[in-house]
Order: C-alpha cells, then structure tokens, then sequence
C-alpha cells in the first residue's frame, strides 16, 4: 500500500506504508542515530513530532519487551528509508512495522530520506504529515496541522499520578523504601524509564510526581534531591513548572536533564529560543568549560538557552556544543544546581556521561546526612 | 587547454599482478591534470588506496570500475574524457566500450590499445617494423596447439591471451605436457585464443616508455637478473643494466620508439624484451599502459613519466615539455640529464649515477598449498627498492629489504636443474672460498666434486639420511637454492623442500640467476658499511664529496 | 619539535598492503600542514608517501634497525612517529627504543607510547590489563616451549585457536580441532612467532564478530570513528572477512556496551592515536569477549575512514603531535570538529580479493591467517545494493550471486546436499555464493544460519536478492544513468552542509552531486614542487 509524506511547504512524496493506516500529522524532525529507534519511538521528548531516521535501515534488530523509554509510541509519525520486516536479534519480539500498526503509529517507507533531512537542514523544521489516503489528503493535513509550538505536549506526557521507582522498578507509592539509601522527587515533564533506571541503580528512590506539581508539593516528599526532566514543546510556555523550580532553588539540590536545563535557565531569568532544526542523534560533542574535555552525547532538543540571557542571573555556563557553541550546561553554584541539555542516561545512545547520575547522587547523599 | 574535466579510472582491489604501483599512477595523473588546470575526477572501489582518499581528486566516485558504473559517473559529470592508462587492465579493457559508447578516451587510441593486444594485428605490426618475437602463434584447439608446437620446436610458451599476471602461464618441455597445460590455458579465459610461442632463454629487459605520438622517451632499460620464464613481477631487475651490450641497448630504444609509434602511443608503454645468446632482441610483451615498475623507474631516473605521459595523453608535445626520443641518460659531471639518440648509445653513454635494484617478496607463509617455485605465472605480492651507488650495495639492500637474513656461518645446500649446474658449480666454489659449508644433492654434489669444490652430500625428501629435510629443521642452514627440475617428480619435490623452507624460515632462492647476484653481493653482506644511507635526492643528484659511481662495465 | 620520523611498512604482503601506504601518506600531509619537516623511510618504491612530493627527505632504505639507526644519525629528528607504518613499522620501532637508538640521539617517540603497544600487543600484559578494567577476555594459555605445549594438549577446550604473538596479521595461526592438530600448529607458530611464544584460546566459533574503531588525544578525549560487524561469524580472519558498517544486528544497548568496553579499553591503554578493538559477541545474549586490541592505525582504520569520511590516519598524526580532537578541523564537513562521532546515512560492504584465481591449488580455507590480498569497498542506500556492488567490483568470474556448484557435487559418491552443507560450514572465498545457492536451492534461513552461523539478517537479504532472481547488475549496460543519483558521503547523514565531493551512486530520487556541480569553482590550480 502506498502512503505519502508532505510537508508544509507543499512537497508531497510517495512512499509505502508502514505502522497503521490513515493520516497523522506533526513537525518533521531527523535524528542521526544509527541504532535507537525504540528508544526514540517511546521518548516523550518526541511528542508530536514526525520522527525521520537518517540511517536507511530502521528495524533491523527488530522491537524487544526491555528497551522502551515509556509505556506508548511518542511521536505521531515516522519516516524511514526501509523498515527491516524480517529482523534478527535474540531479544526481538515483534517487526517495526508490527509494532507500529500493534500501536496505530502511521508511518512511511521507500523515501528519500536523505533529501528530507537536507530539506529541514535548509528551510528549518516544519510541520508535516503521513497519509496512506492517499497525496492530496497528506498535504491537507500538512497544511492544518496546529503548529507545533502552540501545544503544551508536557500537559499530555506527564505522569497523571505520582509513583515511585526502586531497584525492581515501579513501586507502589505508598511502598516504604526499606533498601532505598536516598530519596529524590522527579518532576515528570517528559521522563524516560532509563533516568529511573540509572538512579536506581545507583540506590535512589525516586517519587515521580506530575508536572503540575508546586514546591510545596515536591518538599512535602522530604527529597535529598530534585530532577527536573526532560520533555517535549516550548520550553516558554512552561510557566508553572519554571516557577516551581525557581521556588526549589537553594532548597534542595536540583539536576536538569534537557528540558529540564530550559526550565531551570528560565528559573533564574534566562530566555530559550528555537533552533532550526535542533538536535538529534547520537553524536553531538559537548565540551565541558571547567576541565577542558570534550564528550560525546546523545541529544534530542529544539530548543537552546539564550547564553545572554543568563548574564546577570548568577547562573554559569559550562558546557557548550563543539559544533555550534550553543549551552549545553550551567550551574548555580552556591544553589547546588547543575543542568544540562543532553541526555546522561542514552537511551538511545553513548555512556560517556553516566558520571552525572554519580554526581548527583554523592549530592543528595551529602544533602541527606 | 584548461579546466575540463577528465575522469581517471582506478585500478580495483589489489590482487597479485595489479597491485599499489597503480594507485600510485593514478595519484600522479590527479596530480598532473590539477597542475594543468583540469578538474581531475575519479572513480575506484579500493579503500586501502591514496586514489579513494576524498581529497586526491576534484571529485571521488566510491564506485566499481566497470563499464557501466564508469559510464555512469562520465554522463553524469559530462566529463570531457576519460584516463584508462593507469589503473592497470582493469581500466584499459574498459577503454573499447568506453568509446563505443560515445566516451573519449584520452591518450592512446582505444584502436591502438585493441591493436597491441591483438595478436594477428600485433604480429603483423611488429613484421611491418622488421622486429623479431619469439616464433609462435594464436590457436583455437588442441591440434592447433600441437602444430604449432612442432612448427617452432619445443620447449614453448603456453598462455591464454588477455589475461593479467601470466596467469595459467607455463612452459611445456614437450609434447607429452602440451594437453594439460593448452587446457588449463584455455579454461582461464574461455573463447579467447591460448598462445603457444617459442620459449627463448636469454635476458630479459623491459622499458616503460613516454611517447606523444611522434617522439618516445625512454627513461631507463631495466634488466633482468632472474633468466626469462619467470614472470618479470616475480624477477629481480636492475637498473641500469649490467650485463647488456651498447648494441642491445640501441636496439631496445630503436624497438621502443619504433613501436609506440606505428601504434600511436599518447602517454604510457611497457615493452617486454628478451635477449638471446646471439645478442637478438626478441619483443615478448606490450601493454599500452602504465606498468607496475613506473613508479620505481619514476623515483630512480627522476623522470616524472606519469605526468609526461598525462601531458602527452591530452594533447602536449615530449618537445615542449623538454624531452625527446631516445634514452634518458645522466651525465657525471652533475649537469641535469639529456635525451641520448641511438648513435651516442652506440657510442656508449651513462644512463644514471647510481644502481637500483628492484626484488620481488612474497607472501607464501600465508598460503597453505602453494608451490613457492617461480615461472610464468606472477606470484609475488609486493616489492622493494635497493639503491646505492654500486650494483653489490644495490642488491644487498634490495635482498635484505626482501627479508633475505643471511646467517655468515650457516649452511648453504645447492640443489639445481641439470642446466643451472655449470652456474651452480661457480656459487659453490665461490662460497667454498668464503668459508661457507656446502650442502648438495645427488647430481649437484657430483658437479661440485668434479670440480674440485668440496660439499656435504645430503638425500633428497625420500632418500635416507642426512637429508635436506633433517637439515632445514636442524636450523643450521643459511640458505637454499633449488632451481625447478623438469621431471613432474623432482617438482613435486622441490615443492616440498621450498616449502619447508618457508616453514622454517629459511632463505630459499628458487633461480641460479638470483643465486649468483647473491654470491656477488657477498662482500657488502660480510661488511655492509660502504653502503650509502642516502636521500632518493641525493642519490639523483649526488653532492660532489659522495663517491662516484665505478663504471658500470667493471662489475659486469 | 621541528623534525619528524615517518617508518613506512615496506612491501606489501598478504596483512599489509597499500591501506599503509593510504595512511603514511595522509599522516606526512598532515603533519607537514602543521608546518614540521617529514623524513620518510620506506624500502617500497611504489608508494605514495615515497615522493618528494609527499615527504620532506625521502628515505628509500631497508626497513632494518641498521639503516634507520642511519637514517636518524643522519637526519637527526625530534620525533619518531612509529603507528603509521602497520607492524613492520611498529616493531623497528620498539627494537630502535629497546636498543637505545632513540635514547642516544634524543628521539621522541610519538602519539601512542610504547609501554601502551607492549600492554596491547602481549597477552599476558593485555590479560592483565582486562581484569584491571573489568573487560572479559576468552580463557586462554601462553606457551613458549613445545614441552608447554605437549602438556596442555589434554587441558584446552576444542576448538581451540592457536595465535603466535608478534607476527604479521597472524601468520602462521589457526583453528584445530584435536590434540594432534594442536600438536602440529602449534609447534609450526613457536618457530614463526618473533619471541617464540603462541597462546592458545578458547574458540569463539560461530560467535558475531565486531570491531570498533576508536581514537583518543593526549586530554583523554575518546571517539568511536565507526564500528563494523562482520558477516562471517568469528573464526575467519577480519582481513578475509566480508564486513558491513555500520553494525546491523546489535540493538543500541549492545551496540553502546561494546563502543562503552573500546573505550575503557583505550582510555587504560592510554592511547594517543587510532586504534582498533576487536570483540566476540553470543548471538544469544549479551555476553562478549575482547578479542583483540591493534594500538596502531590499520587495515581496518583506512575502511573505516573511507566507510565515515573520518580521515583517521590524519587526525592520528596530529593528535600525535600534542592536537586535541577539539582543535582539529573534520576536513569533510570543514564547518565542524573532528571530535565527533560519524553517522553514516547509508551501508558499507566490503568483501576481500583473493589470490586464489592465481593459486587454483591453494588452500581455499579461510580460517585465522589472512589470505586475501585486497579488498573492494562499496557503499549504498540499501544492503542488498551495496552488496551486489561489492561484488560486482570485486573483478571474479562471478558478477552477482550467480548459481554456484559445490565441488564434488558431480561426483558419483556425494549427495549434492552434502557438498553444500560442507561449502556453507567451511569458509572459503566463495563462502557468499554457497550461502546464495543454498537460499536458491530452497533451504531455509534457519538450517543455513544453523550451518554457516551466519546470522539470519545477512542471509535473509542474501534470500531476497536470490529470489528477486537478479543476478546482480540492478542496471543494465548502456542505460547506465537510468534510476541512478549521486549522494554524498558526508560523515553527518546531512546534518551539516560539506562540501567535499565524495560521492556514490544509488537508486534514489535526489542528486547531491549535481548541487555540487552547480557550485562548482573553476578547476583549482595545485601548485606541484
């Protein structure tokens, strides 16, 4: 069955299907990780995005039970060169595409997705569409689709109740945590299991409350230390949850993981902007300003810090993007804040910042005693 | 004429008989057409090569060089013309369809390419040119192959035409052999005739020439140390010879030249030449193309023959750029070198101030199963370059840079042909002189006693012992020479002694030629000191307080 | 530092071939743009980096401790850049340290340090090292003696892998399968091994095989440049090996645990330069084994820089000179760093050359010795495309996967099957057309994935090429241009703008070459010496 992509811009091309049947729209955004796509597939981060995988070959190791980054399929779309429909890896238990369709993602297959991504490279992200009605219908709803900026995605992503996560995973909330040496509330704007994963393993109990929770709601918890998470959209339209971080500030030591670097930039006065195509893979360089080392990261963002809105704040850079010197991380150091804009827990992606989950955890330890 | 794009076909994977010295003039021809103005575009599938490095070229083409890949990357650059001289066979047998499809084809006209590989037309050329090749023919049967073979008288030549590497190359002593091998010669290249020639014993030589068309340079005579028979990839040669006449010379230059022009050569020749007793010069083999040994001839004449012949290919004159027909030469008093014309070789001339000696190395320790004795058919891998102002210092460094260790005290054991025994005779007094032990078999131990030089006698494989065998194992010999008898019997044999040698790690020299050269460099082994340690560049151009090179007759 | 030593590899040989002389020279360019003077020493005359062009002094000399004792006497150098010339390079190197050489005329050694290559290169140091770092290495035995050997012969598991140490790409090596075997080679690989010693080792048969290539700087920054899976299953030397980058069956947790256990393994190597980690993967679970650490540029370096654009020897030469990954431009891109990790938007195939057209007699198994003397790459947007290029380009009789008879299959006695199955479990050179018979004689992937340990996604392409029943040219002579564009090789999946052209063909809608065309400045005009 054929299906089409279009974009707002008016260009429509013909693909075959895959996932479910029907239309779908989103901002097209790429991502050049070469293996992941399950991880990106169930990231929150990517709500309402039209997923496009640089590498040609998606699905290859097939969808296994372990490695999902939440309970459902985050984006509203994908776009792939070619979808692996015979996959070989001990773990897999099902294809992409009997994935998507098992979940009612509506994708495409059999396009140029290299002429995509130099197209969104050129004009910027842009809002898009997958239809397997057929060319016109892709591009009807390419051109309504709501732009993608004027949706509070956090609100839909966050967890409606609070819950808590240990070393066997998730708990009841009410579950006394016996094992647990320290206690740490995340702000759930868009979390991935594997953050829950890392701090577990390192001995944390984390109780995950919604967004919409105020500082008074977070300290009741008594937490050694706040996440604030990662998560979809504009990070200026989160009034709420940057004024609940500016009312954490000096409370309780704070790390900011992605969105949560916008929000607590945004707490102490910064402004974020758009990028115009973002950042998405598995092979951004990040340099860190006080020791001088360069790591390499896994991203996922489309917004950056404004580094001049921070003059004046109080709040430090340090650590910037190798390739466009955009913020990659600040601290408030007599706060005992810290963020940064990429993701220590992969998923998809390198290890090479696990140290942070350390970092934080010696903290809240520190802040415990 | 500037800024057109020329695209240069690469050579494909290395394989035994094609190997880096292609990447090499492909590298040279980006080089050259740059330094014309010219946009330089290529197209290979190698990754181990400088050619598929994304910066060599204007552009890189990661493709197969096949017809219609290459035909594919000209339509879609709209290139202006296509290099096929210096990737090797892999790009030259393109350069016909290249053309039928409508490509130009830079350089030597794909007719001329056809022409030189043909071999009715070639014949009928080189009759034209009055020049001799070893008597023979193109046949399409085994009868056919009979006749001919009685026709020139046996031992001859078998070997299936337009193939690399004298693959499936053999010599056939006689008729009972002729079958097995005119089989095996058909099989690597079914359809194409199988050639049976006249097998010549004599030198070998080989020239790589630069012609425009009109005028051919000749930048060195190379001379094989190793007999004719084995392939000219497998043999050790040196430059300037040292065992060839001013005649031979001239004749070679006047063969050349006459060759590359009747064919119209724009660019890159390799003429393959055999020397008899009688001093004639036979032609064994042209390829219209660069050869294997232009990048070593390049470094050691200082003529930078690929970008000549680039020059020469797209349109430019050997007069313009300074050259002419004849041989290159290099003058003693350290003036830059001159285009010397047959009558001043006739009267005798320097070609070069210093010796280079090229030697084969092998990779038999790799390959389980693999007879080590060299023929026709090319077995080496790779190469290396002795230079030095002497022939001796020359051979020494080309012979230990070839992975020859030769132990001062350790045993020698000769064992050769029947032919090979007079030479054999000569080595063993030689090294008797020295203090050597000898070690030899059967016959070769009758030849050295006969003469006087005394020696171990030791069994064959089977014989009882001692035996060579016993002795390789032992590790107490320092060097083998076994040179390939006839009977199908002794080179089973002989197999299984150069194979236990590369088990043992032994140095093995499977041809009297090489055997001798050893013997002769003998005394830089002993004391390697006199040997230079010198820039390429200072050996072009010695500064005046290095030591002249003795004249290359002395040592001959 | 003004002046540098370059050791080149020599000739070529089966192990090392012109991939040295790829990087040799890519090191001399780079390192001259840093404004040093390059003495070059190499006995191959049919190189690149032998040019004047390419070096400063020009040393065409045996590659033996007298002459480059010579050469250094003479030229007197800073440094001495010892990785970039294969082993041979490696080993005069360690033997110019070892006898004082370097000491005496105040040479540097450059980039990674000897004491780093002695840790990687000896077993027992290596082992050593992996337990430090908690990297699982394969049960394994030094033997230096054949006494040792007679009285492990009963010890080890079978199969068992006989590896000599301080050889040239594992001369001499080899699979057996009994004690008599073992008794046989391993006498064979004391005699060939430089310091007379083997270890044997727990055999991996049938186990993924993949490598990563690695690069670290003198700050400790750490890049994966490109990791590669092979398609044969371990057992079969990499060189001879068909190889596929990026990696296509390992899930991102596998594929970051094996890049996560390169990187520790450099970091505690500490070394400065390129480097290449080989690693045993189970098919069935996430247990893997270090195989093998090579603490130098190497074949697989130079495909894995045409496989990403990653230039791996330039970076290696200037990271040797005390550059930071950060500080040194992606000469692809020219508008990012060369601290980056390449992603590649499309499949690499490459499928080594054999002599054995030239051999017809030789021994056509291919086990832990290298064989092959070449290799062709080829680059596509889907692995079936980029396969049947590879072997299009390969120049064999066979132009695609065309049916292919087993020997013996004729012979009165054989059962065709027989033949088959013994082609698909012995590899050979024409392993890859066995595969493809079996699939188009109807065996299923599961009985020749059972045979072959091949895995399942390579045979079910090799399945689908077979049964879309073309042979191998997806195009035909003369239409050459129909259905075909040029796409870029630009080491960020077009993310970036590059501007370097570097191109392969592909079936697919848009041309990046044309863009590049357009654009294209008049003819640059290189200025020669």
């Amino acid at each position: 069955m054929k299906a089409y992509l279009a974009l707002s811009d008016g260009t429509v091309v013909e693909g075959r299907r895959l996932g479910a049947e029907g239309t779908t729209d989103g901002e097209l955004v790429f991502n050049t990780g070469m293996t992941g796509y399950q991880e990106v597939l169930t990231d929150p981060s990517y709500a309402g995005q039209i997923v496009l995988f640089t590498y040609p070959l998606i699905g290859n190791y097939g969808v296994n039970d372990d490695d999902f980054e939440s309970d459902r399929v985050q984006p509203r779309g994908v776009v792939v060169r070619e979808a692996c429909e015979a996959p070989s890896n001990w773990r897999s238990t099902r294809s992409l595409d009997e994935f998507l369709r098992e979940r009612g993602v509506v994708a495409v297959q059999g396009v140029d997705t290299r002429a995509l991504t130099k197209r969104i490279r050129d004009a910027g992200v842009m809002t898009g569409a997958v239809s397997t009605l057929g060319p016109d219908e892709a591009l009807a709803a390419a051109r309504a689709a709501r732009p993608y900026d004027d949706t509070d995605f956090v609100a839909s992503v966050t967890t409606r109740a609070p819950y808590a996560w240990g070393r066997a995973g998730r708990e009841a909330i009410d579950q006394p945590a016996a094992s647990a040496k320290v206690k740490m509330v995340a702000i759930d704007c868009g979390l991935k299991f594997n953050i829950l994963r890392r701090f577990a393993s390192l001995g944390v109990r984390t109780i995950v409350l919604p967004a919409t929770a105020t500082a008074d709601e977070v300290m009741a918890w008594e937490p050694d230390g706040v996440l604030l998470s990662p998560g979809p959209g504009d990070p200026a339209r989160l009034e709420g949850v940057v004024r609940t971080a500016r009312d954490l500030i000096g409370r309780r030591p704070l790390f900011g993981i992605c969105l949560g670097n916008q929000i607590l930039c945004q707490a102490v006065g910064g402004r974020t902007f758009k990028l115009k195509f973002g950042h998405r893979g598995a092979n951004h360089p990040v340099k860190d300003l006080l020791d001088g080392s360069v790591t390499i990261t896994s991203q996922n963002h489309g917004y950056a810090v404004d580094p001049d809105s921070l003059v004046g704040t109080g709040a430090e850079v340090t650590q910037l993007n190798v390739n466009d010197g955009t913020v990659e991380g600040i601290r408030l150091e007599r706060e005992d804040a810290t963020s940064i804009q990429y993701h220590p827990e992969a998923a998809p992606g390198p290890w090479d910042s696990r140290k942070y989950f350390r970092a934080f955890v010696d903290k809240m330890e520190r802040a415990a005693r | 004429m500037t800024g057109k794009t020329v695209v240069v076909l690469g050579s494909g994977p290395i394989r035994i008989g094609q190997g880096i010295e292609f990447d090499y003039s492909c590298v040279h021809c980006v080089w050259a057409l740059q330094e014309m103005g010219h946009r330089a575009v290529i197209v290979n599938n190698n990754p181990e090569t400088v050619s598929t490095d994304f910066d060599t070229g204007d552009a890189l083409y990661f493709e197969p060089v096949t017809l219609p890949d290459v035909l594919s990357v000209v339509a879609h650059e709209e290139a202006d013309g296509v290099m096929v001289q210096f990737g090797g066979q892999t790009a030259i047998n393109l350069a016909e369809g290249l053309a039928a499809a409508g490509a130009h084809v830079l350089g030597t006209p794909p007719e001329a390419i056809a022409a030189a590989e043909d071999r009715g037309q070639f014949d009928a050329l080189l009759a034209r040119l009055g020049v001799p090749r070893p008597p023979g023919r193109a046949v399409r049967s085994l009868d056919e192959a009979r006749a001919a073979a009685e026709e020139v008288g046996y031992p001859v030549l078998v070997r299936p035409s337009f193939v690399l590497g004298g693959r499936a190359m053999e010599i056939v002593q006689g008729p009972a052999d002729l079958e097995g091998f005119y089989r095996e010669a058909d099989a690597a290249n079914p359809g194409q005739p199988v050639l049976v020639d006249q097998y010549i014993v004599g030198t070998e030589v080989e020239v790589d020439v630069v012609s425009d068309g009109v005028d051919t340079l000749v930048p060195g005579i190379m001379e094989h140390i190793d007999r004719a028979g084995i392939h000219s990839g497998d043999s050790m040669t040196v430059y300037p010879p040292v065992g060839l006449s001013r005649e031979v010379e001239a004749r070679v230059v006047e063969v050349a030249c006459g060759i590359a022009r009747a064919l119209g050569v724009r660019g890159l020749m390799n003429v393959q030449f055999v020397v008899d007793g009688e001093g004639t010069v036979f032609v064994i083999e042209v390829n219209p193309r660069a050869s294997r040994t232009v990048p070593y001839l390049s470094k050691v004449t200082g003529v930078p023959m690929v970008r000549l012949a680039t020059r020469c290919a797209l349109g430019e004159s050997l007069a313009s750029l300074g050259y002419g027909s004849g041989l290159w030469c290099s003058p003693e008093d350290g003036r830059t070198g001159y285009v010397a014309t047959e009558a001043e070789i006739l009267q005798g001339v320097r070609q070069a101030g210093l010796f280079a000696v090229k030697a084969p190395v092998f990779s038999f320790q790799k390959l389980g199963h693999v007879d080590p004795a060299l023929g026709p058919e090319m077995k080496s891998t790779g190469e290396v370059l002795g230079v030095d102002f002497t022939y001796e210092a020359a051979l020494y460094k080309a012979l230990v840079a070839s992975g020859v260790v030769f132990k001062p005290r350790g045993q020698v054991i000769l064992t050769v042909a029947d032919d090979d025994k007079p030479a054999a005779v000569a080595i063993g007094r030689r090294l008797h002189e020295r203090g050597y032990p000898i070690g030899a078999t059967g016959g070769t131990h009758d030849a050295l006693a006969a003469a006087g030089v005394p020696s171990e006698r030791l069994g064959k494989v089977q014989e009882g012992s001692p035996n060579l065998l016993e002795r390789l194992f032992e590790g107490r010999v320092s060097l083998m020479v076994n040179t390939p008898g006839r009977a199908e019997q002794a080179t089973r044999e002989a197999a299984r002694i150069r194979r236990a040698c590369i088990e043992t790690g032994v140095a093995c020299v499977t041809s009297i030629d090489t055997a001798r050269a050893l013997a002769d460099a003998l005394d830089v082994f002993e004391y390697p000191s006199p040997a230079c340690c010198l820039t390429l560049g200072e050996y072009l151009r010695p500064a005046p307080s290095h030591p002249p090179a003795e004249p290359a007759d002395s040592i001959a | 530092m003004k002046k540098i030593l370059v050791i080149g590899s020599g000739p070529i040989v089966i192990g090392q071939a012109a991939e040295f002389d790829y990087a040799g020279t890519q090191a001399c360019k780079s390192l001259r743009e840093e404004g040093y003077e390059v003495v070059l020493v190499n006995s191959n005359p049919a190189t690149i980096m032998t040019d004047e062009e390419t070096a400063d002094r020009v040393y065409i000399e045996p590659l033996t401790v007298e002459f480059c004792e010579r050469v250094i006497a003479r030229e007197r150098p800073d440094g001495l850049l010892p990785t970039l010339g294969g082993q041979t390079g490696l080993n005069l190197a360690s033997q110019l340290a070892e006898q004082g050489i370097l000491e005496r005329y105040g040479v540097r050694l450059l980039g990674t340090q000897l004491d780093a290559i002695r840790k990687a290169e000896d077993r027992e140091l290596f082992r050593a090292l992996m337990r430090e770092i908690k990297q699982p290495v394969p049960e394994s035995w030094i033997v230096e003696s054949d006494s040792e050997l007679e009285a492990l012969l009963d010890v080890v598991p079978y199969p068992c892998i006989v590896r000599p140490a301080y050889t040239l790409g594992g001369t001499g090596g080899g699979v057996v399968y009994s004690r008599e075997e073992l008794w046989e080679t391993g006498r064979k690989g004391l005699k060939l091994s430089m310091r007379s010693q083997i270890m044997l080792e727990r055999s991996l048969l049938g186990w993924k095989e993949v490598e990563y290539e690695v690069m670290r700087d003198g700050k400790g920054n750490c890049i994966t440049v490109c990791n590669m899976e092979n398609l044969d299953p371990m057992g079969v030397h990499t060189g001879d090996s068909i190889v596929v980058a990026p990696s296509q069956t390992l899930s991102d947790v596998e594929y970051h645990m094996l890049r996560n256990a390169s990187l520790r393994i450099i970091e505690a190597l500490k070394i400065e330069g390129g480097c290449n980690v080989q690693l045993a993967v189970n098919p069935d679970s996430f247990d893997y084994y270090v195989i093998e650490v090579n603490p130098r540029v190497s074949r697989s370096s130079a495909l894995a820089s045409k496989a990403t654009g990653y230039p791996i020897a330039r970076v290696a030469a200037k990271i040797a000179v005390g550059k930071t990954l950060e500080q040194i431009e992606n000469a692809v891109t020219k508008t990012t760093k060369a601290c980056f990790e390449p992603a590649l938007d499309y499949v690499v195939v490459k499928i080594p050359r054999w002599p054995f057209d030239k051999f017809p007699g030789g021994d056509r198994r291919l086990s832990t010795q290298m064989k092959a003397t070449g290799e062709v790459m080829a680059i596509d947007r889907t692995f079936e495309a980029a396969l049947l290029k590879a072997v299009r380009g390969l120049e064999v009789k066979a132009k695609g996967l065309d049916s292919w008879h087993p020997q013996g299959e004729d012979s009165t006695n054989g059962d065709a099957s027989d033949a088959l199955r013994a082609a698909l479990a012995q590899p050979t050179d024409e392993r890859l057309w066995a595969l493809a018979e079996a699939l188009r004689r109807g065996w299923s992937v599961e009985e020749v994935n059972r045979v072959s340990r091949v895995d399942p996604w390579f045979l079910r392409k090799i399945q689908g090429i077979v049964r879309a029943g073309s042979p191998g040219h997806p195009r035909q002579d003369g239409d050459a241009t129909e259905g075909s564009v040029y796409k870029m090789v630009d080491t960020c999946a077009g993310e970036f703008e590059s501007f370097t052209p570097y191109f392969y063909a592909t079936a697919e809608s848009e041309d990046d070459a044309a863009t590049v065309l357009e654009r294209r400045p008049a003819a640059a005009v290189v200025a020669m010496e």
